[in-house]
C-alpha cells in the first residue's frame, strides 16, 4: 500500500501512513478523532465470529503448558537476577517463533520476570527471594550505595504520623515501595504515526519551553528529554525483532503490532500496580477492516491476529513479593482493555473487533486477563449486549462499567486504569492512591485516636467515648474530626510517594505517549464502607454497647434490637453510605496536592479487603475482629437480605460526583437464578445491567456460577485450571488465590432464588 | 384502580427483588403468609401463618415495586404473588396487581388453586399469567401430599381455561409420591385439553429443611431423594407428547 503524505503547512513534521479519513489529526496528535472519522461501527451479532486456527490452537497449548509449569513452580517460572530491565535491555524473546503472528516478550524468554528495581530494591529483591532467587551483588551495590530508588527518596521523607498510620493499618497498599502503575499510555499512537513523528512533535513542544525556565519548565523539560530517549530505545526494541516502526503502521497486522510494542516498552519498564492497555479494539478495527475490504486478510487471519495479540497480553507478567499477593492476589497485572460504548455524537463504537477481543475467551477459553471491560450504555446494540450477557454467563470475565454515567465527565475516548478509574487515553493520568480504612477511622473515633489492636496512640489524641451505650451524635462528631485527620495523613503521604516517584522511577515511555499537558488526579480511595455505614446504622437505630478491655479500649460490642443494613434500598441506612463519601470527598479536597492534581477518590479494594479486616478489630455492625470487610463497595456478605435489586439499588446511590475514581460492585448470581432457559437468562441478565446502570451504578463485575463448583475447585483444583471469576475491579484464576480468599469469595453473597 | 383498593392491607412474609424464575424476566416477587395446604416438601413453611408476617398497606408496596420498575420492565417481566397461598387475600392481591399493571408491569399468580373461588373476576382481570400448582393428580396422593382435596384446584383450572387466562402447570416431582407415570400422562392429557401455555416440572429438593427443623416441625421427607435427571426428562417427555411446551 502507499503512503500517503498530508500537507503540513507549519511543522516539519508529516503524516505519512495510510489514506485515512480527515486532515486534522494528520496535523496534530489526536487519535479520537481518526477514530470518529474511521470507525466501522457494527449492529450485528456474534455470527461472523471465527474459530481458532491451527497456528493459535498450538501456540496457546505451548503457553498452556508454560502456565501449568508456572503454576506448579509456586507461581513464578523464572526470574531475573542480573539485568535492569529496560526497553532494550534484553534479546527478543520468543515462544514458538514461526507460530506467533503478534511478537514480543518483555524479557529474553516466555514467563521469565524481570528484574526492575527502581520503585525499590528491597521490594525488588524480597520479591526474588520469596521464589528462591537471589538479586546480583553488582546490582545489589549499584542500588544500595550509588542509584537511590522511589522507595528511598519516599522514606527519606516520610512524617512520623504516616509511619504510625501505615503501620496499623489505616491506610494501606501505598505505592511507596512498587511502581505505582494506573498510567496508560496512548500505545495507538505508535500504530498511527509512527515513531518519528512522536519524537518530532516532543521536541518542538520542548522547545517551546525555552523563554522561560523555572522548577516547572525544568521538570519538564528533563521529563521531555527522558520520552524521547524512550521513543528512540522503543524502536530499537522493534528493530531487534525486525521491524521498522519509526514510521505508520500500514496494514492491519503492524497496527496491532506497533501498539503491542507500545504497550511492551512499558511493561519492560515498569512493574506497575495496574498496567492497562487502554481502549485499541475498535481503532484496531479501522484498519481490519481496511485489509478484510482489500482483500488482504480473511476473518479468520483476523481473528487469529488477535488471539495472539490477547495471548500476549495474558502472559505479562511482574516479579511480586508475598505481602503485594495478600493485598492483590492471583496476580494480577490489570492489563484492562475497555470495550464498547458510545461516541458523543451518539452512535455506538462496538466493531467487529469489539466482539473478536470477547471471542478470544471463547477461542482461547477464559481467562483473567486481559481484564475486558464493557462500557455499557443503554443505548448499545442490542445484538452485542446479548452478546456480552453470554460470555459472562458462560466465563465470568468481563466486568462493566457506565458508559452513560462517565461519558459526560471524560468524553468518549477514555479507557480504564487498573479496575474502576477512567482517564481520557493519553491526557490524562492519576497519582494512585491505594485506600484508606473507614471502618478503623471509626474506631479510632471511638477511641480517641489509639488502636485497638495495638494500643498506640496513632491518630490524633481526641477525648475517647466512654458512655456504655454509643450516641449517634457523639460518634459521628468524633468520626468527622477523625477523618479529618485521616484525610490530610493520607494526602501527605501521596503526595511525597508521587514526588518520590516522578523523581526516581518516572514513566518514560507511558508518557511520552500522552500530550505534553495533561490532567493529574490524586487518586485517593475508602475500605470499608459497609462496615462503616452499618456500624453507625446500627449505633443510630439499635442500642450498641461497649466491651471496654483493660487499656480502656473499646474492643467489642453488643448490639440490642435491630438496625436497617446497606444493601436492602433502605435509605435510613443507605442515606449514610453516601453522606460518608461525600464527607470525605470533601476533606480530600481541602488539601494541596502535588502537581496541582484533582484530589478523586474510590471505593475500591480490590482483594485487599481480606487484609484490612484483618488489621481491624470488632466494629459496631457486629462484625468480629479479622473477619474479611466486603469487598469493594459491595454490601456486607449476608446483609443484603432482599434481593439482587435491592442490594445493587443501595450501591447506585453512591454518588460517582464525589467518587470519579470509581465504585466498584462485585455481583454474583447462581445460573439458575438468572432464569430458568439460556435465552432467559442472557435476557434477563441485559435488564439487569440496563438497570443497574440506569439507576446510575457505575461498575459491575458479573459471576456466573453455583458456589459448589468453586468449593470442588478448591479441592480439585487441577480440574479448573481456567476457572476465572471477577473480584473487585478485576479476573482472576480461582486457583490462583490463596485459601483464606477463596473461602471469603464463597462466603459473600450469591443471589439466588429458593 | 378504585380509590379505596390503595387502603387494603395484606400479610406480606417478605419480598424478594429480582428474582427470575417465577414467571417471564425479572420480577418482584411477594411472599404473602397463609396457607391452607400443608405440602410435605413445602419450601416455605414460615409463610403458613399469617400471624407471622408483617401488615402491609398496598400502597406502601406499590411504591416499593416503583423503586425496580426499570429493571422488570426492560426484561419483559413484573411481580409475582407466592406465598404461601395469595389467594387467602385476594383483596390485596387485587389492589396490588391493579396498581402493577398501572404502572405498565406484568403479573403472575403462583398458586395451588385449592382457593380457586376466592379469585373475583377483577382479580383475574388485573392478572396477566397464573402459575398453578397441581401437586398431584391422583385425589388420593394429593390429600396424603398436602392435607387437602384436589377438586377445587381442578375447578380454577378448568375457569382459567374458559376465560382464556395464560396459565403455566408447576409440577412438582417428588421420587415416591408424583412420579407415577400413568398419573403424569393423565395430568398431561388435563393440561393439554385445558391448552395450558407452559409446563414446569420442578424437581424435588431438600433446601426447605432446615426452615422446618427451625420451626420445629416433623420433616417428613428426611429420606426422599432429588429425582434423577433420567427420571426429570422421561417426565417432561410426557408433557412434551401432548403438544406442551415445558422448561
Amino acid at each position: 500500500m502507499d503512503r500517503v503524505a498530508a500537507q503540513v503547512s507549519d511543522k516539519d513534521v508529516k503524516y505519512i501512513g495510510p489514506a485515512f479519513a480527515g486532515t486534522s489529526w494528520k496535523h496534530e496528535i489526536n487519535v479520537r478523532e481518526f477514530i470518529q472519522l474511521n470507525v466501522h461501527p457494527y449492529t450485528g451479532d456474534e455470527a461472523f465470529l471465527a474459530p481458532p486456527t491451527e497456528r493459535t490452537l498450538s501456540l496457546w497449548k505451548e503457553v498452556r503448558k508454560l502456565m501449568d509449569e508456572e503454576h506448579a513452580k509456586g507461581g513464578t517460572l523464572d526470574m531475573d537476577t542480573d539485568i535492569v530491565s529496560t526497553i532494550v535491555s534484553h534479546a527478543p524473546g520468543y515462544i514458538d517463533k514461526p507460530l506467533e503472528q503478534i511478537v514480543g516478550l518483555q524479557t529474553d524468554k516466555p514467563f521469565k520476570r524481570a528484574l526492575m528495581p527502581f520503585g525499590g530494591i528491597k521490594v525488588a529483591e524480597h520479591a526474588c527471594e520469596a521464589y528462591g532467587y537471589k538479586v546480583s551483588p553488582e546490582i545489589h551495590q549499584a542500588f544500595t550505595h550509588y542509584r537511590k530508588t522511589h522507595n528511598d527518596g519516599v522514606f527519606d521523607v516520610y512524617t512520623k504520623a504516616i509511619r504510625d498510620a501505615r503501620k496499623s493499618g489505616i491506610i494501606t497498599g501505598l505505592p511507596d515501595g512498587y511502581g505505582r502503575g494506573r498510567i496508560i499510555g496512548d500505545y495507538r499512537r505508535v500504530a498511527l504515526y509512527g515513531v518519528d513523528y512522536l519524537v518530532q512533535e516532543r521536541k518542538e513542544q520542548g522547545a517551546a519551553l525555552e523563554p522561560v525556565i523555572n522548577e516547572d519548565t525544568i521538570r519538564l523539560r528533563e521529563e521531555i528529554s527522558e520520552q524521547i530517549r524512550a521513543l528512540g530505545q522503543l524502536k530499537e526494541m522493534a528493530a531487534s525483532y525486525g521491524y521498522d516502526i519509526s514510521k505508520p503502521a500500514m496494514n492491519a497486522k503492524e497496527a496491532i503490532q506497533w501498539t503491542y510494542f507500545g504497550y511492551l516498552a512499558a511493561v519492560k519498564e515498569q512493574n506497575g500496580a495496574a498496567m492497562s492497555i487502554g481502549r485499541v479494539s475498535s481503532f484496531l478495527d479501522i484498519y481490519i477492516e481496511r485489509d478484510l475490504k482489500s482483500g488482504l486478510i480473511t476473518e479468520t487471519e483476523a481473528q487469529e491476529l488477535i488471539d495472539h495479540l490477547v495471548m500476549k497480553l495474558r502472559m505479562v507478567r511482574f516479579a511480586r513479593t508475598p505481602e503485594y499477593n495478600e493485598l492483590f492476589s492471583g496476580d494480577p497485572t490489570w492489563v484492562t482493555e475497555v470495550l464498547g460504548g458510545m461516541s458523543l455524537d451518539g452512535r455506538t463504537l462496538v466493531t467487529k473487533t469489539t466482539f473478536r477481543f470477547l471471542h478470544t475467551l471463547t477461542n482461547l477459553g477464559p481467562a483473567p486477563e486481559p481484564n475486558l471491560t464493557v462500557l455499557w450504555s443503554v443505548n448499545l446494540p442490542p445484538a452485542f449486549k446479548k452478546y456480552c450477557a453470554h460470555m459472562s454467563i458462560t466465563t465470568s470475565a468481563i466486568q462493566y462499567e457506565n458508559d452513560d454515567l462517565m461519558r459526560p465527565y471524560w468524553g468518549d475516548d477514555y479507557g480504564i486504569a487498573c479496575c474502576v478509574s477512567a482517564m481520557r487515553i493519553g491526557k490524562q493520568m492519576q497519582f494512585f492512591g491505594a485506600r484508606a480504612n473507614l471502618a478503623k477511622t471509626l474506631l479510632y473515633a471511638i477511641n480517641g485516636g489509639r488502636d485497638e489492636i495495638s494500643g498506640k496512640q496513632v491518630g490524633p489524641a481526641l477525648a475517647p467515648i466512654t458512655s456504655d451505650v454509643l450516641n449517634y451524635d457523639e460518634v459521628l462528631a468524633r468520626l468527622d474530626q477523625m477523618m479529618d485527620y485521616l484525610a490530610s495523613t493520607y494526602m501527605d503521604a501521596l503526595n511525597i510517594i508521587h514526588y518520590m516517584h516522578d523523581k526516581y522511577c518516572y514513566e518514560r515511555i507511558e508518557m511520552a505517549l500522552h500530550d505534553r499537558d495533561i490532567l493529574r488526579t490524586m487518586a485517593c480511595g475508602i475500605a470499608g464502607l459497609s462496615i462503616a455505614c452499618d456500624s453507625l446504622s446500627a449505633i443510630k437505630y439499635a442500642k450498641v454497647h461497649v466491651k471496654r478491655d483493660e487499656r480502656g479500649l473499646a474492643v467489642g460490642f453488643d448490639i440490642e434490637g435491630e438496625y436497617p443494613a446497606y444493601g436492602n434500598n433502605d435509605d435510613r441506612v443507605d442515606s449514610i453510605a453516601v453522606d460518608l463519601v461525600e464527607r470525605f470527598m470533601r476533606k480530600l479536597k481541602t488539601r494541596k496536592t502535588y502537581r496541582n492534581a484533582v484530589p478523586t477518590q474510590s471505593v475500591l479494594t480490590i482483594t485487599s479487603n481480606v487484609v484490612y479486616g484483618k488489621k481491624t478489630g470488632d466494629t459496631p455492625d457486629g462484625r468480629k475482629a479479622g473477619e474479611p470487610f466486603a469487598p469493594g463497595a459491595n454490601p456486607m456478605h449476608g446483609r443484603d437480605k432482599k434481593g439482587a435489586l435491592a442490594s445493587l439499588s443501595s450501591v447506585a446511590k453512591l454518588p460517582y460526583q464525589h467518587s470519579q475514581d470509581g465504585i466498584s460492585n462485585t455481583f454474583s448470581i447462581i445460573p439458575g437464578a438468572l432464569g430458568k432457559t439460556n435465552h432467559g437468562r442472557k435476557d434477563n441478565l441485559v435488564g439487569l445491567l440496563d438497570g443497574y446502570f440506569m439507576s446510575g451504578g457505575h461498575h459491575l463485575n458479573v459471576n456466573v456460577f453455583d458456589r459448589e463448583m468453586l468449593m470442588d475447585a478448591m479441592d480439585h483444583p487441577e480440574k479448573y485450571p481456567q476457572l476465572t471469576i471477577r473480584v473487585s475491579g478485576y479476573a482472576v484464576n480461582f486457583i490462583k488465590l490463596t485459601r483464606e480468599q477463596q473461602l471469603d469469595v464463597i462466603h459473600r453473597t450469591f443471589h439466588q432464588c429458593v | 384502580m378504585h380509590s379505596m383498593s390503595v387502603n387494603v392491607e395484606g400479610y406480606v412474609h417478605s419480598v424478594e427483588t429480582g428474582g427470575a424464575v417465577d414467571g417471564p424476566g425479572l420480577r418482584f416477587v411477594v411472599f404473602l403468609s397463609g396457607c391452607h395446604l400443608r405440602c410435605l416438601y413445602c419450601h416455605n413453611p414460615d409463610t403458613w401463618h399469617m400471624k407471622d408476617a408483617k401488615k402491609t398497606g398496598v400502597a406502601h408496596l406499590l411504591n416499593e415495586v416503583l423503586l425496580y420498575a426499570h429493571y422488570l420492565k426492560r426484561t419483559g417481566g413484573g411481580v409475582t404473588c407466592t406465598g404461601g397461598e395469595p389467594l387467602a387475600q385476594p383483596d390485596f392481591v387485587t389492589a396490588f396487581f391493579q396498581g402493577c399493571k398501572a404502572m405498565g408491569l406484568h403479573t403472575a399468580l403462583d398458586t395451588n388453586g385449592f382457593l380457586g373461588d376466592h379469585a373475583t373476576d377483577a382479580l383475574l382481570d388485573a392478572t396477566d399469567l397464573v402459575l398453578l400448582d397441581i401437586k398431584a393428580w391422583d385425589p388420593g396422593v394429593y390429600k396424603s401430599l398436602t392435607g387437602a382435596e384436589l377438586t377445587p384446584t381442578l375447578r380454577f383450572a378448568e375457569r382459567l381455561a374458559e376465560i382464556g387466562k395464560p396459565t403455566w402447570l408447576r409440577y412438582v416431582l417428588v421420587p415416591g409420591w408424583t412420579d407415577n407415570l400413568e398419573h403424569v400422562t393423565e395430568l398431561a392429557a388435563y393440561a393439554a385439553k385445558l391448552k395450558m401455555e407452559k409446563v414446569e416440572v420442578l424437581p424435588f429438593h431438600k433446601m426447605g429443611e432446615p426452615k422446618w427443623e427451625a420451626l420445629k416441625l416433623p420433616y417428613q421427607l428426611k429420606d426422599t431423594q432429588p429425582p434423577a435427571p433420567e427420571l426429570i426428562a422421561h417426565v417432561k417427555e410426557i408433557f412434551v407428547s401432548h403438544g406442551l411446551k415445558t422448561v
